[in-house]
């Protein structure tokens, strides 16, 4: 088994999972969640027993670290809902209106969000994501799909 | 494409991603999880840019310029661990020993060493040589000697020319019996500077 030496990986695959990361979980959490993607990487490397789909492990491993972000923030976001007390409540913040659309993409379910990150941010065909995520072409059709139809019903409401 | 799939493909803005710093962070946090098989740094020496590699044991790797960066990883990732990293910071106490030698300051290396990378009858030749004092020479029967094969000067010399730790291992100062300086993988002006270095190039 010839695996490249860890670094390789990093030098070649960080930024792009650093902007897959960006979109999955925002700007603010990106930097950790890579952090944890390489480490729970460099963790499980030697152990690899196939060295053809490095980007694709990669990219599953960032796929589930922004699934975990996104639960921690929601269940955050529910206890600070709990915790707001009405009399001290601001004029609501005036939010931009992609800021709305990311937040509404990153609440997607993980394969959609991941889809959809590949398709638009990284505008790959969908061969090329059924590769980069570990699953076929129609699935990542399905799952670009599936996705939009529910953010148009979100954001377009 | 629609309104929503414009939108889409204008990805959120962040801070420029820079490799370097998330490579730094990646090695420190992999220090303290125990994950830093490897750390590589370089160095320059005024035998050109020197690559360094140690592991928690000790170095295990010094690599001339020549050698090409990715083949030296490469070997390191099959060799002892995939879990490579560049981490300079990690090779500190290597690459300060080694300017040490160079400025002169430094006459014997209290490295520990990594052998990993050495197998079978190298093991005792280079242990051997990593004997032979700064300012000294030895030949090549002597090393085979004290590997426990005398008449194996050749297969010393091979030993010798693929030296994993060239110069804290010391095989430049191992000579032919029959007179000269003999061989050296870095090549032979490398050899002559550090036996000038140590003021021991035979006359």
């Amino acid at each position: 088994m010839r695996l490249p030496p860890f670094q390789s990986l990093v030098d070649a695959h960080a930024a792009e999972l650093h902007r897959f990361l960006v979109a999955s979980v925002g700007p603010a959490d990106a930097e950790d969640c890579l952090q944890e993607t390489l480490l729970s990487a460099l963790r499980a490397y030697p152990r690899l027993r196939d060295a053809s789909h490095l980007r694709a492990w990669l990219y599953t491993i960032a796929q589930h670290k922004a699934t975990d972000a996104m639960r921690r923030t929601a269940r955050h976001r529910s206890e600070d809902i709990d915790g707001i007390d009405p009399r001290h409540l601001s004029e609501p913040q005036h939010e931009l209106a992609d800021d709305v659309l990311w937040t509404r993409v990153r609440a997607l379910p993980p394969k959609q969000r991941e889809a959809i990150v590949h398709r638009f941010v990284f505008d790959l065909a969908y061969k090329e994501i059924g590769l980069r995520t570990g699953t076929t072409e129609e699935a990542a059709r399905q799952n670009v799909a599936t996705g939009l139809r529910r953010l148009r019903m979100e954001v377009d409401r | 494409m629609t309104e929503l799939e414009r939108r889409l493909a204008t990805p959120p803005s962040s801070a420029p991603f820079d490799v370097r710093a998330a490579t730094t962070a990646l090695a420190q946090r992999a220090t303290e999880a125990g994950l830093m098989d490897v750390a590589y740094g370089s160095l320059d020496s005024p035998l050109g840019k020197l690559i360094v590699a140690v592991t928690p044991r000790g170095v295990v790797r010094i690599a001339y310029e020549g050698e090409v960066e990715e083949g030296v990883l490469q070997e390191l990732a099959e060799g002892v661990s995939p879990r490579v990293l560049r981490a300079p910071e990690r090779t500190d106490a290597a690459r300060r020993e080694l300017e040490g030698y160079f400025a002169g300051t430094v006459r014997r290396f209290g490295l520990p060493i990594d052998w990993s990378l050495v197998h079978g009858f190298a093991v005792g030749v280079l242990q051997a040589t990593a004997h032979v004092p700064f300012g000294h020479v030895a030949t090549y029967g002597e090393m085979a000697a004290s590997a426990g094969s005398p008449r194996a000067a050749r297969a010393a010399g091979n030993a010798l020319h693929i030296n994993p730790i060239p110069i804290v291992v010391p095989c430049h100062r191992i000579v032919p019996a029959s007179g000269g300086i003999g061989g050296y993988g870095g090549g032979e002006d490398r050899k002559r500077f550090l036996l000038d270095l140590e003021g021991a190039l035979p006359v």
